[in-house]
């Protein structure tokens, strides 16, 4: 303990300095936050003149919410999101599975190609599969926005075959032993010591979801099959004066975003160390 | 490869037939998507690049003309790329050194780390959507509170950000690093990551902090920069939604990036084919940054595990 106190004290001038630095920092980034409600609860004729709301009203809420089908917005969105997290946790899983644990020729190619795939831009796809989806007769509907996710992310197959191959290999030939399948150690071994990685591929996938924007943009038409990213975007362009409500139409976009952060901070925190040091 | 045994089942054609069926099988679905949404798409792109092509009716030839039309005839062209290249070459790295620093200082051993991680992660998952909104708002040269702010500290004439096309792209720089936090954490789980028993050796023998971070701290943390920079210009290059929700590439153009420009002309003119010339030619840009990156990363990254 005594060691530690003088150590603070030579390097005091040093640490007061980070702490500053940091109470800036802190400042800097919850501002737009604070703004973004504090705008959201004014009175209409303040947003404009006051800097402090002299009352606290709801009516951006309440003017907001009606012209903004907010629920029906949420529910496209959470079908888009339910959907692609369950094809991506599918699919990703099974291919990563393939390339990690089953010694067969070819997987070191397809694995190649997967990585060179990551460096893909999406524009190079984008027109033909707008051609291709036209041609399916699935334009205005959600199948070009959940079918893909069914056949695997290069990113997620990447992540989770990373995490497979820190599994032991003993594992699996113990089962063999047993008599069980491929299919049944993947699923019956595998995939339950893979919760964690599994949970961290879900929470991605499903905030990538709720914030995809590019995809519904050219695929949705029909404003009653918006998601909320685009539904707020189009409802920007209509009320793009009214400030209060568009700050509460973002603030009832976020909350539900900052909400899952705080509860799934754990899986958030191993995920990005999992997805950031062995990339 | 594998680690422990697999010997199990290396033995025999009978087995390796098997797993051969059997990895197959496992990998099959992106075999599907890779043919589908992959391997066709590059092809058919390359196809309509040369092509006159709506989307609807058959794909016209018309050669080169599109590329020749792109190079020669659409200043809209040069300038969404000269626009991209700021991003990429000043935008990038100014996010790169601001995320590493906050990084770094968070290192230090400090009371409430976890709290100041969440606060400066937080801006990174707001949705793209609301977060372009709401600096739109904080932007704004005479109410936003950027400008407020400023004028409390007594700057006079404030640059009207958005709506001044010598500061917008400054402006977009901005916002990004608002959202620094998603590659902070990455570093500092790196950095969290350096034997602290390496860092005390560099002071031991003699070195101060500036020099046992450059010797020490920026080669282990090398495989983790590198991982960001590739992300970050591949995503730079393909930078779209805040421009489309918060400028539509005004004012003058000054935020017309590569991206808007190329959805603007396949899906506002249906010039799909003019498009794909547009996104081949961001595809090889792309690439050969990506190819100089990697190819520079050899002299400058360091992997712990290539020594033993």
């Amino acid at each position: 303990m005594r060691g530690a106190t003088t150590g603070v004290r030579s390097r005091a001038p040093q640490v007061i300095a980070v702490y500053v630095f940091l109470m800036l920092l802190s400042v800097a980034s919850f501002a737009p936050f604070v703004w973004l409600v504090m705008t959201s609860i004014k009175p209409e004729d303040e947003v404009f003149t006051r800097v402090f709301p002299s009352r606290i009203v709801w009516e951006h809420y309440v003017r907001g919410l009606t012209h903004f089908p907010f629920l029906l917005y949420l529910r496209n969105t959470l079908i888009l999101c339910t959907a692609n997290v369950i094809g991506t946790l599918i699919s990703s899983s099974m291919v990563a599975y393939g390339l990690a644990r089953v010694p067969w020729r070819g997987r070191h190619v397809l694995f190649a190609a997967l990585l060179s795939t990551m460096m893909l831009p999406a524009q190079v796809t984008m027109v033909p599969l707008f051609a291709v989806f036209k041609w399916l007769g699935w334009i205005d509907t959600f199948l070009p926005l959940t079918v893909p996710a069914f056949l695997g992310n290069a990113f997620f197959i990447f992540l989770l075959r990373q995490f497979f191959l820190t599994l032991p290999g003993e594992l699996s030939d113990a089962a063999l032993l047993d008599g069980c399948s491929e299919f049944d150690i993947y699923r019956k071994v595998i995939l339950p010591l893979a919760a964690p990685a599994l949970a961290t591929v879900a929470l991605f996938v499903f905030l990538g979801t709720w914030n995809e924007f590019l995809g519904p943009l050219i695929y949705l038409y029909d404003a009653d099959k918006f998601p909320l990213s685009l539904g707020l975007a189009m409802f920007t362009s209509q009320y793009g004066s009214f400030w209060g409500q568009l700050m509460a139409v973002s603030t009832v976009m976020t909350v539900p975003i900052l909400v899952l952060f705080f509860l799934t901070q754990r899986t958030f925190i191993q995920g990005i160390a999992m997805s950031g040091i062995k990339g | 490869m594998m680690k422990g045994g697999r010997h199990l089942r290396s033995r025999g054609s009978a087995r390796a037939r098997r797993d051969f069926r059997t990895g197959l099988l496992f990998a099959m679905p992106w075999i599907i998507g890779f043919t589908v949404f992959v391997a066709y798409p590059i092809g058919a792109s390359l196809y309509y690049s040369l092509c006159e092509f709506d989307g609807i009716r058959t794909p016209k030839w018309i050669g080169l003309a599109n590329y020749r039309t792109m190079l020669l005839e659409d200043e809209l062209f040069w300038r969404s790329l000269a626009n991209t290249l700021y991003m990429v070459v000043i935008g990038l790295p100014i996010g790169m050194i601001v995320s590493l620093v906050i990084a770094l200082l968070l290192n230090q051993r400090i009371r409430g780390m976890t709290f100041y991680r969440t606060l400066f992660y937080l801006p990174s998952i707001t949705p793209i959507v609301a977060t372009s909104i709401l600096w739109l708002w904080l932007f704004n040269p005479q109410i936003g509170l950027i400008n407020i702010l400023l004028a409390s500290i007594g700057v006079r004439d404030a640059p009207g950000w958005l709506t001044d096309p010598t500061w917008s792209k400054s402006a977009l720089i901005i916002m990004g690093l608002w959202g620094a936090g998603g590659s902070m954490v990455i570093y500092l789980a790196a950095l969290q990551d350096v034997p602290q028993a390496l860092v005390e050796a560099a002071h031991l023998d003699g070195a101060g902090p500036i020099q046992a971070f450059r010797h020490v701290t920026v080669p282990m943390l090398s495989p983790v920069i590198l991982f960001n920079l590739v992300m970050g210009l591949i995503g730079s290059f393909q930078y779209f939604t805040q421009a489309y929700v918060m400028t539509a590439g005004g004012p003058q153009d000054s935020t017309m990036f590569y991206a808007l420009h190329l959805f603007n002309r396949a899906f506002l003119d249906f010039r799909m084919g003019y498009a794909s010339a547009m996104a081949w030619a961001l595809f090889i840009v792309t690439l050969a940054c990506t190819a100089i990156v990697l190819r520079s990363s050899a002299r400058w990254v360091y992997y712990a595990g290539e020594e033993a």
